[in-house]
């Protein structure tokens, strides 16, 4: 279920990696996405199902909201106003008691209905709706990587100044690999409060944002499928070392720094790297045997 | 607020201000040699503030003395930080960034492996005396920042104009291809940054000790502000980043006072958020190309 969830922001996230625009408020449009589709559902009635969709509309605005703002602040400012935002953001939700219940959060979340005969609060069938809800986000950025949106966010990193002569407007595109990243992030938060039930700050502060770095990093941003392998690795890593829960931060820190410093490709670049040293020893191997 | 309140904030906002430039101070030396910076630098205020635990604390070393060994425990940080994180990433402004994050974590572990975890580690004050003026009575304890923050980025700012090595220091700054055509060793300039980066985050650390409550979480609590002030200042001025701890220490420090930390946070970001609108490289910074 979690590891759903986290597929989503992986992918989501890498989206806006593509566009070079690391941020650090992605969990925060995750907790925008849980705190709208949760308030909508408890206090005006919105059905979940439409609850869920709209949380991710208002996290994709407040995705262009803020980086609207840092447009044209550049590199490491950019990063570190990116987070003063999102704690922005965050702490407003600690400060304001009334509609955001505080520090405590919201408690009392309604669950999913029955729909056709099956009962989305259970388990097992919220279960198989959030793995219907990745597959679809997941086919749908992989269909748009490979489009014609894909290909501009990829000019843009790669050489700002020949992207823009050739007629591509850099701030729109920024704006919109946000819009859309934001967007699956919101989904992403819906998901996991009508799940929980219960929604609070802690949730998503810059620790869990860390993490999900941490995910990206060791899998790889290069292709689609470094987020995929980042996150089914080094989350099942984080479920199983539960018991070192004191000390995990520093095997995660350290495993990211190494993989910095040694294997900038991350785990995706490395299974690249083997499969064509591979390809590369067979074809000596059948080369030889001829 | 009446005058004597009024005149205990101002001395607060003074303290505070010192010390947040102190840290960012260091901060923005190293962005301006290095065009990376560093998100553990409140880790290492961190450090120095169990340095002076450890040795004034636990082996009643002299409080002179403490500080002095934290100054140098930041420096050695500093100084591994660059050899193992910043040198071999080098001109990867994304991967040093997110590789200090990572080091957010391990310090933070450490800290609380080694000193024990949610223990707060109390620092008890060397001066228990109270300066008073206009009524109102501030501890010395408290406002003995100010001058040393004086005293250090006074001394930075000589350093770097008058002395080979401080200018060597704005060259790579300005021009890291040119400066080592002059035979500047751009290795040792970003080792020395990051050493004077350390020792100031050391320092702070140190004096604070007494005041702030020690504790593994003090790092990230500190970054925040640090951060913001580096980025409304301006990134690589020194001047700049000066003023912005002035301004921001000031405005954090009465808006705790009178309402409370967190709007204290909001608004300082708010400001940011501003600032960075209006001028995107900060209040003195230089356009990046």
């Amino acid at each position: 279920m979690i590891y759903f969830i986290w597929m989503i922001l992986a992918q989501s996230y890498r989206l806006i990696v593509t566009i070079h625009d690391w941020q650090l408020y992605h969990v925060v449009l995750y907790g925008v996405g849980a705190y709208t589709s949760g308030m909508l559902a408890k206090n005006l009635g919105v059905p979940v199902f439409a609850a869920i969709p709209l949380g991710g509309a208002v996290a994709s605005l407040a995705g262009v909201a803020i980086t609207s703002v840092l447009l044209r602040t550049k590199g490491w400012g950019f990063y570190i106003a990116t987070y003063g935002l999102a704690e922005l953001i965050r702490l407003s939700w600690m400060k304001f008691r009334n509609p955001f219940g505080g520090s405590t959060g919201i408690i009392d979340i309604p669950y999913p209905p029955v729909v056709a005969g099956i009962d989305f609060s259970a388990r097992i069938p919220y279960y198989f709706f959030s793995l219907g809800v990745m597959l679809i986000i997941m086919y749908m950025l992989y269909r748009l990587e490979r489009s014609r949106i894909g290909d501009s966010f990829k000019a843009v990193s790669m050489d700002p100044l020949l992207a823009a002569s050739t007629g591509i407007s850099i701030p729109r595109q920024r704006l919109l690999a946000c819009a859309i990243g934001g967007f699956f992030a919101g989904i992403a938060g819906g998901l996991l409060v009508h799940r929980l039930g219960a929604v609070d700050p802690k949730l998503f502060n810059i620790t869990t944002m860390l993490y999900l770095l941490i995910w990206i990093v060791v899998g790889g941003t290069n292709s689609f499928w470094g987020p995929v392998l980042g996150v089914s690795v080094m989350y099942s890593l984080f479920e199983l070392s539960r018991p070192l829960i004191q000390i995990r931060p520093m095997f995660f820190g350290i495993a990211m720094i190494l993989v910095l410093l040694f294997m900038p490709g991350g785990l995706e670049g490395m299974v690249a790297k083997a499969a064509v040293r591979l390809r590369r020893l067979r074809g000596v191997q059948t080369a030889e045997a001829e | 607020m009446n005058s004597q309140l009024l005149l205990q904030t101002i001395a607060n906002a003074g303290a505070v201000s010192a010390m947040y430039a102190m840290i960012a101070v260091g901060l923005t030396l190293a962005f301006g040699v290095m065009q990376m910076a560093n998100l553990a630098h409140g880790h290492f205020f961190m450090a120095g503030a169990y340095t002076v635990y450890a040795l004034y604390a636990l082996h009643d070393w002299p409080f002179w003395f403490a500080v002095a060994g934290a100054v140098g425990i930041g420096a050695v940080i500093g100084l591994a930080v660059e050899r193992g994180i910043f040198r071999p990433l080098r001109g990867d402004v994304v991967g040093g960034f997110i590789a200090t994050a990572g080091l957010m974590f391990v310090f933070e572990v450490f800290m609380g492996e080694v000193w024990g975890w949610g223990h707060m580690r109390q620092v008890p004050s060397p001066y228990m005396r109270a300066v008073k003026f206009f009524g109102a009575s501030v501890s010395f304890q408290r406002v003995i920042v100010i001058p040393f923050a004086i005293a250090c980025i006074g001394g930075l700012l000589v350093f770097m104009r008058w002395f080979r090595l401080g200018r060597a220091l704005r060259a790579v700054a300005q021009d890291p291809e040119a400066a080592s055509l002059q035979g500047i060793n751009i290795n040792r300039m970003t080792a020395l940054a990051m050493a004077i980066a350390g020792a100031l985050a050391g320092i702070s650390g140190g004096i604070m000790s007494t005041i702030y409550a020690v504790t593994p979480a003090l790092g990230g609590h500190i970054i925040l502000p640090a951060l913001i002030v580096v980025v409304v200042g301006g990134m690589g001025s020194v001047g700049g980043v000066t003023l912005a701890s002035i301004l921001l220490g000031f405005i954090i420090t009465f808006v705790t006072t009178l309402v409370d930390g967190v709007t204290a946070m909001m608004v300082s970001v708010a400001v940011m958020a501003l600032v960075l609108a209006i001028r995107p490289q900060g209040l003195m910074g230089h356009v990046v190309t």
